[in-house]
């Protein structure tokens, strides 16, 4: 498969893979099944502070 | 958060390196900026030696401040949050993180020495001959080693917001980077080489690399310095992760068919230049989706603002970014990207994305790091960082405003007919008029450099576990009641 | 998938590639395949050596960064610099010169409009000419003799990325060069060179006949940028834009 058939292929189909892209994105964002998760998941960059971080003291 | 988490001894060493390189750099990057911007209103600058014309400098300025200042910032940044994020020390061991810090700054002076002696390939960003364009090919991968190598061995099982941002930006600038200098060398011992490219192939291919340096250097690598110093410095978790996962794919995907909009009514194909359009226009969404992003993390806590200068340095940039990314869509509609393109209003552009903020956010982040990574309590002054804030403000007011009004002036100059029907301006006269506004910028660029030198200097002091002797910032009267 | 991939960095990397990929397939391979990217016109030609010389002058000063080589499709662009480039006009352009920004005027079109003696005074001091001009002087290149031994080297290195250039050409890149830098009061071979590169222009570029500069290299190219096309004989339907 040469680079002018892959260009062909992005050519005729990148609206499809847009598509899929953005509606898998935004329903796996906002899932309420997932909203826990996130909120864990930002918080991780707290764990390791030598005061306590967010956890403890707020601002 | 309640169970107890061995913190592992992570390599600060080079993150240290990165951040004094970072300050160098901008300083001498910075410098030159004015020079060349002197230059402009008082070409008697020039001096006439080979060495010094505006036409070898401006390389200088531009690579040292987006390859030296912000290169060393962002790899410094990504370092040292790569490891807390992954709860492990940098794969590779200090050899190999060693041997990326000190490839990149040989690449550096490579290129910069390059530049004077009058070796290009004259496509902008990306001027460095073959040889500097191999070496840095070499230094990029062995940092994607390092990086993607320590999220592979980490220790948590999220990889956060911040890496991904970074993933893309190592791996699309390579892939940038590899393609746009495809080139054949005179001799294996010269340095002249010549693009594989050509014509409007070699136009397109160049701004699809120039504008995704923007995209993936200046956006998309320092959007992950964003998603960590804001919520660190305001000490809370960012808006909404969900925001910034979407934020990411829209970046990540249709930030690459922005290039054409360079290109506008040039012997481009139309079609390509329509898709450079729409797409420009539709980045507008996910760039704002970033900005609120970043702002709302202080929602609650708006009176840190005033009392947190880092943290003002931050957010700050931010609201650049927006702006930054409002004025860039409008500029690639067409009709007005016939009057402002190959005027200073496109220079303003870039500079109050690239004052307002990346040297904004990265200001904050190196305050943010240095007293960290040299384990002091605090900053020397913050008082002196809330002066360097105003300085780098008023700086970047007057750098934009003149550029503004000198792009807009001459690009509606260009095109004035007179009441004969004949164009009423000749070249020169048009250029001439841009010298008060010259002038303006300049003395705007000085007032930043200055702002960057109170910086230095504060930086340097803290790094010495020095701290001033001053009055803390406090709460206006009106503000005590106003927070949370 | 999305949660795989925010645990995997390879996969993350991978989709990452995939995304960033698609933009520059469906934009710059299609440059090379779609056939009427290129306009199909008479009168283009390769550089001469001499021409190709001071290009890389022109490129090594970094005059791209204040001249555009690039005018655009509209009345008032027209009437200061001519007819609107065509892609075809920068098709033998290791790299294009297009430019981003115009501290100084458009030059695609500028060859054949000032005499060899303007160009040299004005690269020597822009402001002896011009007096308001910002440009920085370039008096050393008048001085600066010309360095091109290896211009077979050169020719050969642009036959290789693409550029048409004979096997005759090449091997008289030499010749050719002193022999457009003498014009007819040289012994050089100037019909051969004709015949190789019509519409070269001919002469002593910097008015100093005993040295071979880089003056005479740069303004030699200059002479000939947007002189190749003849617009009268262009279909008009053919370049439409």
């Amino acid at each position: 498969m040469d680079i002018t058939t892959i260009s062909e292929m992005a050519r005729s189909s990148w609206v499809v893979w847009l598509i899929l892209l953005f509606a898998f994105i935004i329903f796996w964002a906002l899932r309420p099944k997932n909203k826990k998760r996130f909120e864990e998941d930002a918080k991780m960059i707290f764990k390791d502070d030598e005061n306590g971080g967010m956890g403890h003291g707020g601002n | 958060m309640n169970q107890a988490i061995a913190v592992p001894t992570y390599n600060d060493e080079v993150v240290r390196k990165f951040v004094i390189a970072a300050s160098f750099w901008g300083i001498v990057g910075f410098s030159v900026g004015i020079l060349i911007a002197f230059q402009l209103a008082y070409p008697v600058l020039n001096l006439d030696l080979e060495w010094t014309s505006f036409g070898r400098l401006r390389p200088v300025h531009t690579s040292a401040v987006v390859f030296a200042f912000g290169g060393n910032i962002l790899i410094g940044s990504s370092l040292y949050i790569v490891q807390r994020t992954s709860r492990v020390t940098l794969f590779g061991g200090p050899t190999l993180a060693n041997m990326v810090f000190w490839g990149y700054q040989i690449f550096i002076v490579m290129a910069a020495l390059g530049y004077v002696l009058g070796v290009t390939q004259s496509k902008e960003y990306a001027e460095p001959e073959w040889y500097a364009d191999i070496w840095l090919t070499v230094i990029w991968v062995m940092y994607l080693v390092v990086f993607a190598g320590t999220l592979v061995t980490r220790k948590e099982s999220h990889i956060y917001v911040a890496n991904w941002f970074f993933l893309a930006f190592i791996i699309t600038v390579a892939m940038l980077h590899i393609v746009n200098n495809v080139a054949l060398p005179v001799s294996w011992m010269g340095a002249k080489s010549y693009i594989a490219w050509a014509g409007v192939r070699d136009a397109m291919t160049q701004w699809w690399y120039g504008h995704n340096a923007v995209g993936f250097f200046l956006t998309a690598g320092f959007l992950g310095m964003m998603y960590y110093f804001i919520p660190k410095q305001a000490n809370r978790p960012v808006y909404s992760y969900r925001l910034s996962v979407i934020h990411f794919w829209a970046i990540t995907f249709l930030y690459v068919w922005a290039g054409p909009h360079h290109l506008h009514y040039t012997a481009l194909p139309d079609w390509a230049q329509t898709l450079g359009m729409t797409f420009s226009i539709m980045l507008w969404m996910p760039s704002w989706g970033g900005m609120i992003n970043g702002i709302m993390t202080l929602s609650g806590a708006w009176d840190k603002l005033r009392t947190d200068p880092v943290l003002r340095f931050l957010v700050t940039s931010v609201g650049f970014y927006g702006m930054s990314t409002f004025e860039g869509p409008l500029m690639a509609i067409k009709v007005v990207n016939s009057l402002s393109h190959y005027t200073d209003w496109t220079i303003g552009h870039v500079h109050s994305a690239a004052l307002g903020w990346n040297a904004l956010v990265s200001f904050g982040a190196l305050y943010f790091l240095v007293p960290k990574l040299w384990n002091r309590e605090r900053l020397y002054s913050l008082r002196l960082a809330n002066l360097h804030f105003w300085f780098a403000t008023m700086g970047i007011v007057l750098y934009i405003t003149s550029m503004w009004i000198s792009g807009i002036m001459q690009g509606l100059m260009w095109r004035t007919y007179d009441a004969l029907g004949f164009l009423q301006y000749s070249f020169i006269e048009t250029v001439e008029a841009m010298h008060p506004y010259y002038v303006i910028r300049a003395t705007g660029g000085v007032l930043f450099l200055i702002g960057a030198l109170i910086m230095v200097y504060n930086l340097w002091m803290t790094a010495h576990g020095k701290t001033r002797d001053e009055e803390p910032i406090a709460l206006a009267p009106s503000a005590s009641s106003a927070g949370n | 998938m999305q949660s795989l991939l925010e645990r995997n960095a390879i996969l993350l990397s991978i989709a990452i590639l995939i995304t960033v990929s698609i933009g520059g397939l469906v934009q710059i391979v299609p440059l090379y395949t779609i056939e009427n990217t290129i306009e199909k016109v008479d009168g283009m030609r390769p550089y001469t050596p001499l021409e190709q010389a001071g290009r890389n002058i022109y490129i090594r000063e970094g005059c791209y960064l204040c001249h555009s080589q690039m005018i655009r499709p509209f009345r008032d662009e027209a009437e200061r610099y001519g007819h609107y480039s065509l892609a075809a006009e920068s098709m033998y352009d290791h790299p294009f010169q297009w430019g981003s920004k115009r501290t100084g005027p458009d030059l695609a079109r500028v060859g054949g409009k000032y005499s060899n003696e303007w160009h040299t005074e004005h690269l020597i001091n822009p402001r002896a000419v011009v007096p308001e001009s910002v440009m920085p002087g370039y008096s050393f290149m008048a001085t600066t003799p010309l360095d091109f031994d290896n211009a077979g080297e050169h020719l050969k290195t642009l036959r290789a990325v693409g550029v048409p250039y004979s096997d005759e050409q090449v091997a008289k890149a030499i010749e050719d060069l002193n022999t457009q830098a003498t014009g007819d009061d040289g012994d050089g071979d100037v019909e051969g060179l004709q015949r190789r590169y019509p519409k070269v222009p001919l002469g002593d570029f910097d008015g100093n006949p005993n040295q071979l500069t880089e003056m005479d290299a740069l303004v030699a190219y200059l002479q000939m940028l947007g002189t190749l096309v003849d617009f009268s004989s262009v279909d008009a339907k053919s370049i439409e834009r």
